[in-house]
């Protein structure tokens, strides 16, 4: 069970992850895309989306600050295990608030507005139920845990084990210990990760950031060859009609 | 040099009743699916009006088109690409489908399906396209035509005005004004499109959506000045006026062109130079822009520019359908067309030939012989309301520029008038517009009895290119799901 759940389940979620976006890219270009809804509301995306996006873009960075860099090498540079603390739990409460604020605003927007709950699909509402479920148990971890109650090191047991799945030396035992809402944030992030191709959020992969140095007026070619002439429109139109009589 | 061809096209105001079949046959053509319904490639609006979307010529407002910054360089109004990908989440310049028009859909099925014996006619409910709520109709693409409602007099053009216009019925004047994209030289839609699936073909000056590479920024649809990019908001991509790039690759002209029943539009090929484009949006003085746009145009007659265009790979048939373009002819020779709001710097390609009715119906209302040039030339100088209406919307306020060409306009009929009725050659006429009898009758004969041919003068794609037919059995492009098929067509989604 342990090696199911603590190996078995990250590697099948990565695997789905890579091949989902191989498999999305190649097959639907058309359906990658952001699909914006501002033009049917605008007024609560314009305070949620930023809120939501910023928090992520806060949160996502404390999770790899949090998962990818040893403990070791901070102890080495020299930083305190206090202010790492402050750090990875202001850092993590206020980027997490943003999150859950902009997340809240995104998702009573598709509840009330007629407009945007109609073009609302069924994937989408997944989406949006496994972000609120992650960003929940996140919260839970962030603020219940390591905030407001004793505190968990998950440097020491999480994030080595989630540093051994990429070193194919996953160290499933380090997990059994930990604590429940942490289990089951970690598995929903790997789950969350196997979804993420056949959602919207493939537009992550999107972000514009060639706009800033690219030419403003972009020229194309035709990529195809363009179809066969066709006779003169007035020979179109006047065909069939007595050349005499076909006054304009 | 680095020297282009641009398909582009002409609209002769006078000439436009404001039948809206040009809109009706495009949308027929483009437009009739789910995510489009609110979107109208070809519009025809009433002038002076708010227009569609509501405001859109207030930038002040919508941030659309380019601007000149403190040093003088062309940015885009709404800022350059840092600030604009710091808005990316959220876009502030955005028009609301409210600012176009909630689409509405009724349910006729209660007509058929009503029992029978009901004291009430059975009567077809207006159903929201987007909520599917029964909903009142309360605005839409020509909610203003001929003047109708009480919009007129918010016209953004009627502010930036220095004499002010009463909307008094003795006093008012009106026009059609019909609209497509303006396949512009200097597209700001195309330079805002963050992920580069915007375009401008290299063949024919053609401004496209790569549907594939679209990523739903919405951008383009704020940068558009003429608000001429909307969003699908069924499949999440910019859409916009295509040109009807398939039938001109085909030699045809475009659907509104076609099906106009005033036979006012004209489209042909122009001629011009890539590198010169920046220089020529960049004009600080807003009325030179109009003159410099002209200048970036390059005559195929010159055999500097025909020799140009061949080592540029240019085929004959379209150097030839350059020599007899009637829009070379329109804006350049005559110099009667007119771009639409060329403050806008974006070089607009669909020009118009000003409407001289608003300034008949003031000389007829002063008491003058409206046939009369003199007379008519009169109410040209005298009479500002018209003038300086038509100059806010077609030469950046420059009054003379308009007079210019209304004159133009007013000689011609004068002088065929006296050359029909009694042979007589106006030649003091002639020196006022500065053209030749010569010029005024080929002028005459290509605004009022142009054929087919003369008017829509369309290469076909390069033959080269043309004999590889596996494209056709590769099926049609824009047969596709979301997209206007043409060989199959998708029943558009049930919403009542």
């Amino acid at each position: 069970m342990t090696t199911l759940l603590w190996v078995v389940l990250p590697y099948a979620c990565l695997a789905v992850f890579a091949a989902g976006h191989v498999w999305r890219w190649r097959h639907d270009q058309f359906g990658w895309t952001t699909h914006t809804s501002q033009l049917l509301e605008s007024r609560l995306l314009r305070l949620g989306s930023p809120l939501f996006h910023l928090g992520a873009f806060g949160v996502i960075g404390g999770h790899a600050m949090g998962l990818l860099i040893p403990e070791s090498l901070t102890e080495r540079l020299g930083v305190p295990e206090d202010a790492y603390h402050v750090v990875s739990v202001g850092g993590g409460t206020v980027t997490g608030l943003m999150l859950v604020a902009g997340l809240s605003l995104l998702i009573a927007r598709r509840f009330v507005n007629g407009r945007v709950r109609r073009v609302t699909t069924t994937m989408d509402k997944v989406l949006y139920a496994c972000l609120a479920a992650m960003v929940v148990l996140g919260m839970t971890a962030t603020v219940g845990k390591n905030l407001l109650g004793g505190g968990y090191d998950y440097r020491e047991t999480i994030a080595v084990w989630f540093r051994g799945i990429f070193y194919f030396h996953p160290h499933s035992e380090l997990m059994t210990g930990a604590p429940l809402v942490y289990q089951l944030h970690a598995l929903g992030g790997f789950l969350f990760l196997a979804l993420w191709p056949f959602t919207r959020l493939v537009h992550v992969w999107s972000a514009p950031m060639a706009y800033l140095w690219r030419p403003y007026v972009v020229y194309r070619g035709r990529r195809r060859p363009a179809p066969a002439p066709q006779p003169a429109p007035a020979a179109v139109r006047d065909a069939g009609r007595d050349p005499v009589s076909s006054g304009h | 040099m680095r020297i282009r061809a641009q398909v582009a096209m002409v609209m002769n105001l006078d000439k436009c009743i404001g039948c809206h079949t040009c809109s009706v046959t495009c949308k027929q053509t483009w437009t009739n699916r789910e995510g489009t319904e609110y979107v109208w490639f070809n519009n025809v609006e009433t002038k002076p009006g708010i227009g569609y979307p509501k405001h859109y010529e207030d930038q002040e407002r919508w941030k659309g088109g380019w601007k000149l910054d403190g040093k003088g360089r062309l940015v885009l109004r709404s800022g350059g690409r840092a600030k604009r990908l710091s808005r990316i989440f959220a876009n502030p310049d955005l028009p609301s489908i409210d600012d176009y028009y909630e689409p509405a859909t009724f349910d006729k099925d209660i007509l058929v399906t009503a029992p029978a014996g009901l004291t009430d006619t059975p009567v077809k409910r207006p159903h929201s396209a987007l909520t599917g709520e029964p909903m009142a109709v309360t605005w839409g693409a020509n909610w203003e035509d001929s003047l109708g409602g009480q919009s007129g007099q918010d016209d953004p053009n009627l502010a930036r005005m220095a004499t002010k216009v009463k909307f008094e019925f003795e006093k008012t004047f009106m026009f059609h004004l019909p609209r497509i994209c303006e396949h512009c030289l200097n597209p700001a839609c195309v330079s805002a499109c963050p992920s580069g699936a915007m375009y401008k073909r290299e063949e024919d000056g053609i401004v496209l959506v790569d549907q594939d590479r679209c990523r739903g920024w919405r951008m383009c649809v704020s940068a558009c000045p003429y608000k001429k990019v909307y969003v699908n908001h069924a499949t999440g991509k910019a859409e916009k006026c295509t040109f009807c790039f398939p039938r001109i690759e085909a030699g045809q002209p475009t659907v509104c062109s076609e099906t106009c029943v005033g036979r006012l539009r004209y489209l042909g090929i122009v001629l011009y130079d890539e590198d010169a484009v920046l220089a020529a949006a960049s004009v600080e003085d807003e009325h030179e822009l109009l003159d410099a746009q002209r200048a970036v145009f390059l005559d195929p007659d010159d055999p500097e520019v025909e020799r140009a265009a061949r080592e540029a790979g240019m085929a004959d048939e379209w150097i030839d359908a350059a020599k007899r373009s009637p829009i070379r002819k329109l804006i350049s020779e005559y110099k009667i067309a007119l771009p639409l709001h060329p403050e806008y710097r974006t070089l607009p390609m669909v020009w118009y030939v000003p409407p001289l009715s608003p300034v008949l119906d003031a000389a007829g209302a002063a008491g003058r012989d409206d046939t009369d040039a003199d007379d008519v030339f009169h109410t040209i100088r005298e009479l500002r309301i018209p003038v300086e209406y038509l100059a806010e919307l077609f030469t950046a306020g420059d009054t003379d520029a308009v007079s210019g060409v209304l004159m133009k306009l007013a000689a011609m009929r004068s002088y065929m008038r006296a050359r029909t009725l009694d042979g007589t050659v106006a030649e003091e006429l002639l020196d006022s517009i500065g053209m030749t009898g010569e010029q005024v009758e080929a002028m005459y004969r290509l605004l009022a009895i142009a054929k087919y041919d003369e008017r829509y003068v369309i290469p076909a794609a390069h033959a080269k290119e043309a004999a590889a037919l596996d494209a056709q059995a590769a099926g049609c492009s824009l047969d596709r799901e979301g997209g206007p098929g043409m060989m199959t067509l998708t029943p558009v989604r049930g919403r009542s």
